[in-house]
């Protein structure tokens, strides 16, 4: 190939190395990145809008379904920044829980992150086995909370299952065995040549530029800044668990390795001091308000990717005036931006993977802008509707014929 | 690593075959709803609350009422069990709700019906 010779190469966003619909637009000389266009919002659900339409019980399953991984993460975040606007003293039984199902989903999702990292660099039998010793952990899950994910356990001033002293027992038995597992994963990322010499040096983001960036979570502290909101603005009950923020200097995919699978060990010994201490009481507050007072709130969390914010404008209401996600992976985005330029483009997909994104949490809000006149427009549902139409009228299909069509093959079915 | 792979070579496989072989869910996993007709007085709440609006509760006689659940919006987060105050709603740990006709997957509890509705009754729901 010419190496003097630049082009463009779009990777999405139908694509099949992306798991999620989303567009990058590279440009390469030769192997190498010139820069990366990333272009967010093809997977807009407009969840913050369905929120204002719903009451707070309804919002809780809906926004728990913003991220199918760290839905817990999401549930939290939100029902805290709602019972902050009520003042609504939560029992500290059900805060310890509300801990105790947060790092079981952390380490399910490190466990998970693993396992794709492995594939992305072709280290299948990694994959294998961490998704395997991941299902330990999801099978606690769905014991102590009624699914494997989404686990419905937050409701509004407490949580909705208690944990009863069989399942602690059955957790501690999950996590002596998890840690047996993580043991050896630790040797395996440390010994194991193929993974060193495969992540070491890629996506390489330097402490200032993590700062610059304002990168979160492990992609942060895999460059050395020891940011973590468990520690900076605890909630639940983080700050009476005894916990070492994990930061690595690495400063590359290798790093941030490192940093998750010693995360682990941490939620582990987390886990266990949650649930020496679990203190005896009610797991939720007496009758629960419906009607949230007019105020507003922001609440964070540290997802197993990074901080996670959630705002919540109530009205005095059932139904929230406005909510606001910033998934983590928002915040980690310009970071990748930054890692990939001057690399290889064979290094893109494990780049892209070592943040843990998550461009469905991301994709919150499009303004469509005029190419030419820069000015943005918002477009009603029925405009969106017939401009659709013309768009593909003027290319030659017609979708209210393939519609009718395709609603004849049905029915004659 | 090698070491690893080679012991894994020898144990049983870590999948289990299904559907030969049954899952066991949790004891309290989230699956299909139960109603409970006789239990039910028709306040609604379960319906008020339910975030996909996949239940309907409908009057059919003088304090009678039936459960019409659309298995296919239901997201099984039990919301309605927890908003019934006359435990009219039950959950129960059946999984296998899966039809080929869409049809199938709305589910009526009534009185007389109870037992006959179009799926077979759930299965785990003794308590
Ligand atoms: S909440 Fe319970 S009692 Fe009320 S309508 Fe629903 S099932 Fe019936
Ligand atoms: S389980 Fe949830 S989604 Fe299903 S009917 Fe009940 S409230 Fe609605």
């Amino acid at each position: 190939m010419h190496n003097s010779k630049e082009f463009k190469i779009p990777i999405g966003p139908q694509h099949p190395a992306l798991k999620e619909p989303e567009s990058f637009s590279v440009a390469l000389r030769g192997e190498k990145i010139l820069g990366v266009d990333i272009r967010l919002g093809y997977n807009h659900r407009g969840i913050e809008k369905a929120c204002e339409e719903r009451s707070y019980v309804q919002d809780i399953y809906l926004i728990e379904r913003i991220c199918g991984i760290c839905s817990h993460a999401h549930a939290t975040a939100f029902i805290q920044a709602v019972e902050e606007i009520a003042h609504l003293a939560v029992p500290e039984r059900a805060l310890y829980i509300r801990t105790l199902v947060g790092e079981l989903e952390r380490v399910h999702s490190h466990l998970l992150w693993l396992g794709v990292a492995g594939h992305e660099i072709g280290f299948d039998t990694l994959l294998m086995y961490t998704w395997r010793d991941r299902e330990i952990v999801m099978d606690i899950l769905a014991d102590l909370t009624g699914n494997r994910v989404n686990y419905g356990i937050n409701s509004i001033g407490g949580v909705r299952r208690d944990i009863s002293p069989a399942q602690v027992k059955d957790v501690l038995k999950a996590v002596d065995k998890l840690e047996e597992r993580t043991k050896y994963y630790i040797e395996v990322a440390t010994e194991e040549t193929t993974i060193i010499k495969r992540l070491s040096g890629v996506g390489v983001l330097a402490y200032d530029d993590a700062i610059k960036l304002d990168a979160v979570g492990p992609t942060a502290r895999a460059s050395g800044v020891a940011r973590d909101v468990r520690r900076d603005d605890p909630y639940a009950a983080y700050d009476k668990i005894q916990f070492n923020v994990i930061t690595d200097t690495h400063s590359d995919v290798y790093g941030r390795t490192v940093v998750r699978v010693k995360e682990l060990m941490e939620s582990y010994g987390m886990i266990r001091e949650i649930l020496k201490k679990m203190p005896e009481g009610p797991i939720a507050i007496k009758a629960p308000p419906r009607r949230i007072p007019a105020g507003e709130a922001i609440s964070r969390y540290e997802a197993p990717r990074g901080e996670d914010v959630h705002y919540v404008k109530s009205n005095g209401t059932e139904k929230p005036e406005r909510v606001k996600v910033r998934a983590p992976t928002l915040a980690n985005v310009q970071a990748v931006k930054h890692m990939l330029k001057d690399r290889f483009l064979a290094d893109m997909p494990i780049v892209i993977a070592a943040i843990d994104p998550c461009f469905s949490c991301t994709d919150r809000s499009i303004a469509i802008e005029d190419g030419k006149s820069r000015k943005k427009n918002v477009m009603t549902w029925q405009e969106l509707h017939d401009y659709s139409i013309k768009w593909h009228r003027e290319r030659g299909f017609d979708p209210a014929e393939i519609n009718r069509k395709f609603h004849k093959t049905m029915e004659g079915k | 690593m090698i070491m690893e792979v080679l012991r894994s070579i020898l144990k049983k496989p870590a999948t289990n075959l299904y559907p030969a072989e049954k899952l066991e869910m949790a004891e309290k996993y989230r699956g299909e709803l139960k109603f409970y007709p006789e239990r039910c007085i028709g306040c609604k709440l379960c319906m008020r609350d339910c975030p996909t609006g996949a239940i309907t509760i409908r009057k059919v006689g003088e304090k009678k009422f039936e459960a019409e659940i659309d298995l296919g919006k239901c997201i099984y987060c039990g919301q309605c069990v927890d908003s019934c105050l006359k435990k009219a709603l039950e959950i129960t740990k059946h999984i296998e709700l899966a039809q080929l006709d869409p049809k199938k997957l709305k589910v009526v509890f009534g009185h007389e019906q109870a037992g006959e509705s179009p799926e077979k009754p759930s299965q785990g729901a003794a308590e």
